[in-house]
């Protein structure tokens, strides 16, 4: 090894392997920073459910919107071969909207992309995000994890109303 | 072919080859459905889109990898010892085994009763054949880990002292990886899986299964690269007409992929419930450690390929990339997928990265990644090396260079169109895995972009013609005596140079050991304790 030091090699792969350890760890100082500064909420450890016991299950029983306070929402839907219930979810701009999800069945997604909504539904598991609606209009949301044959039809509508 | 290892080398090759073809075919029906030319209802055994999904990703990830894999390291790792393989007889039960496992899973694949996606999440239930099929292709492997292990103990005892051969030491560390890393798909399949589809227990669950998959799932990925490193690592420098730039800094890199490779699945499911947020924050924090020895491989192989071209004459920063030899399909095939890999890698960065992963999680981006990985950085890479080892094998040059190298920027390009698009669909919110030609809700800006996928895959299909047509032609037409093998490139500074450290496993296997058991021990034991499996079984397509 000591005849190794001062070699040209050697002063090239200093040169390369500082910087190397440098950059992951700067973009994950970054990566925190952004997460956690920007409040970004992943799913953690919600609860189970009996998965074959949904439809007797609270909130599940009952899916649907719920208003907590004014602006300020809950849905509690379920996600089954192949749509979502509720299918369509309709809120005043400038809502938060709280998501409580389920599957009854196999493993199903929920993507609302302009909302950043972006979970894995799976049987025996609650998944929770939460996201606000600000501008008017209407929010695609579909499965976007393989779930049977017609899984390509499994989707949704958030439709965000001009407030008057 | 005068070796049993050459035999045995050209018969996984076959297998691999034969499922590259399938999982192409079925690949280029798919690319054409996202242009809205939808084919199956006129395919013969190809039931649905899903259908050919499935047998698209065991055929391309699951098969053409692991058997090439099980016949290039071998082969590799006993030319470098300069030995024959311990156990010769072993190695052919391998082979058959594997080949029986595969057959068995084949029967309910292409019969449209294990329409799951390689991924096979339950409670999607796949006929029992297909996991215990899967399976003993998986104990394959080991049997393989086994032999060449066996193999470099011999060689030990017999040049005691002596630094193991550079290729031999990287075939050792990928399938030590990978016995490693293989254990969580294992305990899926033999405590879930295979008991719940032969109808022994009632229910699964699919947080568990998930966990155990993605254990293996993510290293899997680097069960695939190392062998195309190895290549990069100790033959392209030679095939380029340089050196390689540093012995000691590859053995690292390669290390370093031992150790860190298997604990980070978690970054596969931030957004799945059920998992703590801390531990997918431990992964996240893993997987940007394991950046460090990819960085430190593309450091080094370039600059062994700069040395090559710099001795043909190369000059300047950036200008010597023209004097490498272009017109060796083996060098081609290899340098363009490292091009590729360097926005895979990138790629890679950004699905881990615990925020920027909730805007592509799922969706197309997903794909087109995956396609730079593992459908260029390894399949054009063991391309480029098909180029001189069938032909090593079959005993006859290549039929024609020039094919194969239109064949290889075929490839090349037909990624670019294919890849760059599918990230951009990803971007706008286009899910994978999806039937998009017969979704109701495609956005006007996907229609607009969607052409582009049938195109990148049907320049991708053709070039994969233009492969298969060479190599059949080789067997079959051509005539002039086969080239020497690459030889294993010299190092600029050498393994006389790397700490004695490197060249032990217990100590590098323990830390392997370490860090999954910290990673993933506590979520995997409250998982195996609260589990209730009680989810019922479904098949659904």
């Amino acid at each position: 090894m000591a005849t190794r030091k001062g070699t040209t090699v050697y002063l090239y792969e200093l040169a390369w392997i500082l910087p190397s350890f440098a950059i992951p760890v700067g973009m994950l100082v970054a990566l925190v920073v952004t997460a956690f500064g920007a409040g970004i909420h992943l799913p953690g450890l919600e609860r189970r459910i009996d998965p074959t016991k949904v439809a007797e299950t609270p909130p599940f029983d009952k899916p649907g919107l719920v208003e907590l306070a004014p602006g300020r929402y809950e849905v509690r839907m379920t996600a089954q071969i192949w749509s979502f219930a509720p299918r369509e979810i309709r809120v005043p701009a400038g809502s938060t909207v709280r998501f409580w999800v389920t599957s009854k069945d196999v493993v199903h997604g929920l993507l609302i992309p302009k909302a950043n909504v972006n979970l894995m539904l799976l049987p025996g598991q609650v998944a929770f995000a939460e996201a606000r609606f600000d501008t008017p209009g209407e929010y695609l949301m579909m499965c976007h994890e393989y779930c049977g044959i017609a899984h390509h039809t499994m989707a949704g509508t958030v439709i965000v109303e001009a407030r008057r | 072919m005068t070796r049993s290892e050459d035999r045995l080398t050209a018969a996984f090759l076959l297998v691999a080859l034969v499922a590259l073809f399938g999982g192409v075919l079925t690949g280029f029906f798919q690319a054409i459905e996202h242009a809205g030319v939808d084919v199956y209802p006129s395919t013969p055994i190809v039931k649905s889109y899903y259908h050919s999904l499935t047998l698209h990703g065991v055929l391309n990830v699951l098969v053409w990898t692991t058997f090439f894999i099980c016949g290039f390291v071998p082969f590799l790792t006993t030319r470098a010892l300069g030995t024959r393989l311990a156990r010769p007889g072993l190695a052919w039960l391998t082979f058959w085994l594997m080949l029986g496992g595969l057959l068995l899973a084949a029967i309910p694949l292409v019969g449209n009763a294990a329409t799951v996606m390689f991924t096979f999440y339950p409670p999607l239930k796949a006929h029992w054949a297909f996991y215990v099929g899967l399976t003993l292709v998986v104990v394959g492997t080991w049997l393989v880990t086994l032999n060449l292990a066996l193999t470099w103990r011999a060689w030990r005892r017999q040049h005691p002292g002596e630094r193991t051969p550079l290729a031999a030491f990287m075939g050792l560390v990928t399938f030590a990886m990978w016995t490693l890393a293989s254990l969580g798909l294992a305990a899926e399949m033999l405590v879930m899986l295979i008991p719940w589809s032969l109808g022994l227990i009632a229910g699964t669950d699919a947080l568990l299964g998930r966990a155990l998959f993605w254990f293996t799932g993510h290293p899997i990925v680097y069960f695939w690269l190392l062998p195309a490193y190895m290549s990069w690592y100790t033959l392209a420098p030679r095939q380029a007409g340089g050196k390689l730039f540093s012995d000691p800094l590859a053995r690292t890199s390669f290390i370093l992929f031992l150790v860190l490779s298997t604990p980070l699945g978690f970054h596969h499911q931030y957004t799945d419930p059920g998992i703590q947020i801390g531990w997918k924050l431990v992964h996240a924090f893993l997987t940007f450690a394991v950046f460090f020895p990819s960085l430190l491989t593309f450091f080094n192989v370039v600059a062994s390929l700069e040395s090559g071209a710099r001795a043909r004459g190369g000059r300047g920063w950036v200008a010597w990339v023209a004097r490498l030899p272009w017109g060796d399909p083996s060098l081609a095939a290899q340098v363009l997928a490292m091009l590729l890999f360097a926005f895979g890698g990138i790629g890679g960065l950004i699905n881990a990265s615990y925020n920027l992963n909730l805007i592509v999680h799922n969706t197309a981006w997903i794909v087109g990644h995956l396609h730079l990985t593992v459908g260029t950085a390894v399949t054009l890479t063991f391309m480029g090396v098909s180029y001189w080892l069938v032909p090593y094998l079959a005993g006859r040059a290549l039929w024609s260079r020039r094919l194969a190298l239109v064949q290889v920027w075929s490839w090349f390009v037909g990624m670019i169109v294919f890849s760059n698009t599918l990230h951009r669909l990803g971007l706008m919110g286009m899910p994978r895995r999806t039937m998009i030609g017969a979704a109701p809700y495609v956005l006007p800006e996907w229609k607009a972009l969607l052409p582009l996928v049938g195109i990148g895959g049907t320049l991708l299909f053709l070039s994969s013609v233009l492969f298969f047509l060479n190599l059949v032609l080789t067997l079959v037409v051509s005539r002039a005596p086969a080239p020497a093998v690459p030889a294993f490139a010299e190092a600029l500074s050498g393994p006389d140079h790397a700490p004695a450290i490197l060249d032990r496993w217990r100590p590098w296997l323990a830390l392997a050991v370490v860090l999954i058991a910290i990673a993933y021990g506590p979520t995997l034991v409250r998982l195996a304790l609260t589990t209730p499996f009680n989810t019922p079984g479904l098949r659904v397509w």
